[in-house]
């Protein structure tokens, strides 16, 4: 029983490390599906996470945190677009830059305005998305293996979880349901068929690119007022980069990608377990060497596991008018 | 205007085609161009051009590479905006500012390379911009139901849930026909419809487009080859630079008048050539088996030779295992089982650099992937796979004047314009690389030499010049291994015809053959000459024979 209680509070924790990867793993699946690949996600993510951070502190409202997110989000990603859409630049290039303005700037702003060393103010409970205990939860706490889960798992998350897992199915509908969709994937597989069927690739993969703004508002907020009380300085620490793997594992497919962000969300809750404790034959595991796992992982994982993962074949290349 | 109120009617409606019947309308030509200008830089693409299309016609327009054909039909399908001009459709003038206009105004295009998405279903590529809503659903069922009954009115049979990857590119084509038709095309423009085509679909495509045209369609149809002129075009209008030089009815005109309006000075479409002396043998490939990645056989068990002073061709449908058969000869690709001799010296096991040492030369099919490094200028290419010769300097460094004098000369000695060792490959023209890259391999005196698609995306004088050199090469005793997918280009240079269909030779044909009877081959119809007792295919023969002596000068001048 003790494994079993060991096994729920960190699929419990999983679950909450997997959905900043889950939100930035959609955004870069909008984003890549219609052709720009998105390197900014970690730079994006950062800008929200202040944005949410500050806005909640100065006003105490975590609503307004979360739409001051969505815009500083989206304001980055237009800027990506632009230099990528628009002006035809080079696309990994225009994310890189982002993600350095985004980590310079978040600081420089922070210790300005806040002179925390970076950090914006401790946020006070009402000020945050607040975990939410689903009804009936204490009732069925008792019965054996599925109260603890339904208890300890399901419920007892912020609304801003809930809503990361509506994102999924939403997606894989807008994705194959929808005129929307279908544009979508075919201006990031061939965007002459776009054109020709007149349709604007430009205006197809701007929206496309605000949709992952907005996506990456969300993951966030949840970082700095849902998850913690407060941005912190660099606090996404490479969570885009992470989800940007999670989106080429999942082969940019929306229901794999809960696979592929709980996975790694759970390594990472593993490696935060077993931080300390004494395991057999290895002895105690350095703290560096179990923060260092979802990395080596990805890596084995991407290198050899899951096959060959295609990608969207006009990904990348900017769109020009062949003569 | 009056005229222009029905006109437009019929434009819109999508199936108003039919009642194209009425007198009035009959006389309206469906596109006129007049003084059409259109500039990329400095460069006119099109020049002052001037265009009639009748109604329920199937008018060709022909032009060599570059003549600006292309150029003329994406202003007319709105992927360009002419500079200066005014378009006339069904009488009323019009701007086509996008592809979004011209579909509304009845205009549906075909292009040379397709515009489909690769992994989406047939269905999802018709409803693509006319979904009919913003869910897909509804949309879906409706063109499921349209496509079949277009499937019964045109022939156009295909299953609408086949991803496109999976069609072969005949049912590609096939799937842009019907896009255009879905979108209520009245006028249909097709780019270069048979350049991926087999004989025999090429066929099909011309019946399509003929029952098309009784229907009322007006066709307009881009290509460089005279013989589909001459097959199925009512009218038929030759551009040259950029410039219109005119129109003509395709019944009161020839193919050596066409070919000289294209190129501007007589062309002589036949190759000369005399007996060929076949002597020593210098390549023999036996048994060779090549296996892609994912296990699947591409080259199947395939044995032959090549002697000194011939020209062997292998011809067959593009993406038959031609080309992975050539890579494997060359060393590009290691062949799973079999051997290849070059010499007398087994060297299957040889890389490329020193199957080149042993008399071995390659023009690669694809110039601009393997062939050239099209950002370098034309001295480095010219060395390149030989750059470690003495000759180019010892040591680290590289004999820079060397390179440059020898450049200079082969580029005199090939006739490559602009003669500038310095240019970027890039900037050359298609056929002029194709020049330089038959400079270097032809100019190092091979033993054999192995090439690909020598004329591909090449003008007719160049074409001219090019089979010409191969000539005289084998006259010289030299030994040549021809790809091609040109099925006139094959026939009219090789001594002997191998056809490679599915991976494996199906036959061998002396230098006479038939083109139906290497095109059933092609198509993977093992013996011709028993099918050929068939009433159906022997009608389908003697059909295709009345075209036999015009195909012979198709396609390219041949000198």
């Amino acid at each position: 029983m003790d494994f079993f209680q060991t096994l729920i509070l960190t699929t419990d924790s999983a679950v909450r490390l997997s959905v900043p990867l889950l939100f930035a793993c959609l955004a870069g699946l909008y984003s890549e599906r219609s052709g720009v690949v998105d390197i900014g996600l970690e730079g994006k993510m950062l800008g929200g996470a202040f944005a949410a951070g500050c806005v909640a502190a100065v006003t105490g409202s975590a609503w307004l945190g979360l739409l001051a997110a969505i815009l500083v989000s989206i304001g980055l990603a237009l800027v990506h677009g632009f230099a990528s859409i628009t002006q035809r630049g080079n696309q990994i290039v225009s994310g890189v830059a982002i993600n350095f303005v985004a980590s310079g700037l978040t600081a420089l702003l922070g210790q300005a305005w806040f002179s925390r060393g970076g950090k914006t103010p401790q946020l006070p409970n009402t000020a945050r998305f607040n975990e939410i205990t689903l009804p009936f939860t204490d009732s069925v706490r008792g019965i054996p293996v599925l109260g603890p889960i339904y208890s300890d798992i399901i419920s007892g998350h912020s609304l801003l979880v809930y809503a990361s897992f509506v994102a999924i199915p939403l997606t894989w509908w807008v994705l194959y349901r929808t005129r929307f969709g279908l544009r979508l994937r075919a201006v990031g597989e061939n965007p002459g068929a776009v054109d020709t069927a007149g349709i604007s690739v430009a205006w197809m993969r701007y929206r496309a690119v605000v949709i992952t703004g907005i996506l990456c508002g969300f993951a966030g907020a949840y970082l700095s007022i849902a998850q913690s009380a407060g941005f912190s300085k660099d606090m996404t620490a490479g969570k885009g980069f992470i989800a940007l793997a999670a989106l080429v594992f999942a082969k940019w497919k929306p229901v794999n990608a809960l696979g592929a962000c709980f996975l790694f969300g759970f390594l990472d809750a593993v490696g935060i377990r077993l931080q300390g404790t004494q395991l057999p034959v290895i002895g105690e595991v350095p703290v560096q060497a179990m923060q260092a796992l979802p990395y080596v992982l990805t890596v084995v994982l991407l290198a050899g596991f899951i096959g060959k993962s295609i990608p969207p074949k006009a990904s990348g290349v900017p769109y020009t008018k062949e003569r | 205007m009056h005229l222009d109120e029905k006109t437009k009617a019929q434009g819109n409606d999508g199936t108003g085609a039919k009642s194209a019947g009425d007198g009035q309308s009959e006389r309206v030509p469906a596109i006129r161009l007049v003084g059409i200008e259109k500039r990329f830089g400095p460069v006119y693409a099109n020049k002052n051009i001037d265009l009639n299309v009748a109604k329920g016609s199937i008018h060709g327009i022909i032009g060599e590479n570059g003549a600006g054909k292309s150029t003329l039909m994406s202003i007319l399908y709105g992927f360009y905006q002419a500079d200066d001009g005014e378009i006339y459709v069904n009488g009323k003038r019009e701007t086509i500012p996008d592809s979004q206009k011209a579909i509304a105004i009845g205009i549906g295009m075909v292009h040379q390379h397709f515009m489909l998405v690769d992994n989406f279903s047939v269905l999802e590529n018709v409803v693509l911009g006319v979904e009919g809503g913003s869910l897909l659903q509804k949309g879906v069922d409706k063109a499921r139901a349209e496509l079949k009954r277009l499937a019964d009115e045109y022939e156009l049979n295909i299953d609408p849930d086949a991803l496109i990857q999976d069609l072969p590119v005949g049912l590609q084509q096939r799937v842009e026909i019907l896009k255009a038709l879905y979108r209520g095309a009245d006028i249909l423009i097709l780019d270069e419809p048979t350049g991926v085509l087999t004989p025999a679909e090429a066929d099909h495509l011309f019946r399509i487009l003929g029952q098309l045209r009784d229907q009322g369609k007006t066709i307009l149809l881009i290509t460089h080859k005279l013989r589909e002129i001459m097959a199925i075009t009512d009218e038929v209008s030759v551009m040259r630079r950029g410039e219109m030089v005119g129109s003509v009815h395709t019944s009161e005109t020839s193919v050596e008048q066409l070919a000289e309006m294209m190129v501007g000075r007589h062309v002589l479409l036949n190759v000369e050539k005399g007996p060929s002396n076949p002597t020593r043998e210098v390549l023999s490939v036996e048994n060779l088996t090549v296996t892609d990645k994912r296990g699947v056989d591409l080259v199947k068990d395939v044995s032959f030779k090549v002697c000194a002073g011939e020209i062997v061709g292998i011809a067959g449908v593009s993406g038959n295992g031609q080309s992975e058969l050539m890579e494997a000869i060359a060393g590009m690709i290691t062949a799973r089982s079999g051997s290849i001799t070059i010499n007398g010296e087994v060297t299957t096991k040889a890389d490329a650099l020193d199957r080149r040492h042993r008399g071995m030369a390659h023009v690669p099919e694809d110039r601009h992937r393997t062939g050239l490094v099209t950002k370098f200028p034309a001295k480095e290419n010219m060395i390149l796979g030989y750059q470690d010769q003495k000759k180019y300097g010892e040591g680290l460094f590289l004999d820079l004047t060397a390179i440059l004098k020898e450049t200079q000369d082969f580029m005199v000695d090939f006739d490559v314009r602009p003669p500038d060792p310095h240019l970027k490959a890039a900037n050359f023209s298609g056929g002029n690389q194709q020049k330089l890259v038959l400079a270097r391999e032809m100019e190092r005196d091979p033993d054999i030499l192995l090439v690909g698609q020598p004329t591909r995306g090449v003008d007719i004088g160049a074409i001219e010049f090019i089979h010409k050199r191969l000539i005289e090469m084998r006259d010289a005793g030299k030994a040549i291994l021809l790809v091609s997918v040109e099925l006139d280009e094959i026939r009219s240079l090789s001594d002997r015809i191998l056809v490679m269909f599915d991976g494996k030779i199906v036959g061998e044909r002396p230098a006479g053959a038939s083109e139906q009877e290497l095109g059933l081959m092609m198509a993977g119809i093992d013996d011709p000459s028993e099918m050929g007792s068939d009433p159906m295919v022997s009608a389908e023969l003697a059909r295709d024979n009345t075209d036999e002596a015009l195909v012979e000068m198709a396609k390219g001048g041949k000198e």
